[in-house]
């Protein structure tokens, strides 16, 4: 459904993708790995048309030039929530919505979707300033999921969170994904989120697709880089500076 | 390089990093504006910053208007007794606060006070994704926060110049009456027969331009902010520099234009 083609992206002399191939197939959930600097962020970004890739291509459903319908289908959760501060809770959720519905629908949706990732209905008037991380974080995977959208990326979903609010939030996703039946990509450091999101992993390493291979296959991959990172190993071959 | 060329090649790398600039800035705001007539468009999104521009930076203006509408008829006044020429402090208070203190004066308040704001607001939701969430939510940047801001300053600065000037011509009046001895009714009568109505369209006309300027430089430095808060601080320090700026370039432009013999 989504294939990565050969894609290359500079920032000036730093080379950060240097030729990245990658499928997810439909209805799947893929999450791809690394290190900090990798390029995970930017191949997302590549997809969204955030950033545009020096060459190459990008597809879903093999089509790579209706950016805005692939957006209308489309929803993420951000590393750091990304929440419109000026905007109460239920309007962040309900955002895209409100261009369509009755402000009163709206918000009833808003007020479904907060339950559903297990906040009560009287978040939904309050800012997110007045939220914990961990609030923040369902709010956004509430706006995420809102408009019901067929492909849904998470980026970095449990960093910041404690380990028992990261728990809640990987089960959250995993029971999220399976229901709706969507296509996901997550890019994480977190290997409890590896282990209970995936279907598919890939290794994003020096620019490139590394590895890549059902979450079954994960630990025993016979791939030197991956058994560093998965063990986290400051020897091997993945440079670690000290 | 040698020591003879090294302060060529900066002047030239500093003269081309200016050019580029004003091409960046000239695209964005030739985008803002084509965004202006295109729907869909955020009345209340629009509204909110008319309120927020324009009704908030009242008390700003009109204080800075009553200062300076004061100072001048003791300047004036002070000046003109060389000539014994006392009598025409109420016609020049009136044409310089409509002409040019009124506009100039009120755009710099704003610029501090709003291009400020705008490119903090902005330059942090670069910062913190919340620009990224909206391309992510079908929503384009630059209808949802540039056009509104743009189109709010626009029309709000004309508005806050005029009451600007009637309360800096009242500042003059008080100051008049009550330190300088003028006469209240023969005052208020040498203000209105003085002036005229380019006097104050033109500065309505200043204030529209001021305003867009203000919007844009705020808009432009918060969207191309960097990271992090030193970013959004530099993002911040630049979007008001250059508002100040431009407000009195294009000051002296518009002058030239509408008033040169």
């Amino acid at each position: 459904m989504i294939r990565f083609d050969d894609v290359h992206k500079s920032f000036g002399t730093n080379h950060v993708l240097r030729g990245v191939d990658l499928d997810v197939a439909r209805g799947t959930s893929m999450v791809i790995i690394g290190g900090s600097g990798t390029g995970k962020s930017v191949a997302l970004k590549c997809v969204l048309g955030l950033v545009t890739p020096d060459s190459g291509r990008i597809t879903v459903d093999g089509s790579d030039d209706d950016r805005d319908a692939f957006l209308s289908r489309f929803g993420m959760l951000f590393q750091g929530g990304a929440l419109f501060d000026s905007l109460p809770v239920w309007q962040n959720v309900a955002f895209r919505l409100m261009r369509n519905q009755s402000k009163d629908a709206a918000r009833d949706i808003a007020i479904a979707k907060l339950r559903r990732v297990g906040l009560k209905p009287d978040v939904a008037d309050r800012f997110p300033a007045d939220l914990s991380g961990g609030m923040q974080k369902r709010v956004g995977l509430a706006r995420a999921i809102a408009a019901e959208p067929e492909i849904i990326f998470f980026d970095e979903p449990t960093t910041g969170l404690d380990p028992i609010m990261a728990g809640v939030i990987n089960d959250l996703i995993r029971e999220i994904v399976t229901e709706m039946g969507a296509t996901t990509i997550t890019i994480t450091h977190d290997m409890t989120s590896v282990r209970t999101i995936a279907d598919n992993v890939a290794m994003l390493h020096d620019g490139r697709i590394q590895w890549t291979g059902p979450i079954a296959d994960l630990d025993h991959s016979g791939d030197p880089y991956v058994d560093q990172f998965i063990h986290g190993r400051a020897d091997g071959p993945i440079e670690a500076v000290r | 390089m040698t020591a003879l060329t090294a302060p060529l090649a900066a002047l030239g790398a500093t003269v081309l990093a200016i050019l580029a600039t004003t091409g960046r800035i000239t695209l964005f705001a030739a985008d803002a504006v084509s965004h202006i007539l295109r729907p869909p468009f955020y009345t209340r999104a629009l509204l909110i910053q008319l309120v927020q521009i324009g009704w908030l930076s009242l008390p700003v203006v009109g204080l800075t208007a009553l200062f300076t509408g004061g100072a001048l008829a003791l300047q004036i006044y002070a000046g003109g007794a060389r000539f014994s020429a006392e009598e025409v402090v109420p016609s020049i208070v009136a044409i310089g606060m409509a002409r040019e203190l009124g506009p100039v004066l009120g755009g710099l308040m704003v610029a501090a006070r709003v291009a400020s704001s705008i490119a903090a607001e902005i330059g942090t939701m670069k910062v913190t994704e919340q620009i990224d969430a909206l391309v992510t939510l079908s929503t384009n940047p630059m209808k949802y926060l540039t056009v509104p801001r743009i189109l709010a300053a626009t029309l709000a600065m004309p508005v806050l110049v005029g009451v600007g000037d009637a309360i800096g011509i009242m500042g003059g009046y008080l100051v008049g009456i009550n330190r300088l001895d003028f006469n209240a009714a023969a005052y208020l009568r040498n203000t209105v027969d003085f002036l005229e109505f380019w006097d104050v369209g033109s500065g309505l006309v200043k204030g529209a331009v001021f305003g867009f300027l203000v919007a844009l430089m705020g808009c432009y430095h918060g969207m191309n902010s960097g990271r992090g808060a030193e970013g959004v601080g530099a993002a911040t320090k630049a979007a008001v520099v250059s508002a100040s700026v431009l407000i009195l370039a294009a000051n002296y432009l518009l002058t030239e234009l509408f008033f040169a013999a």
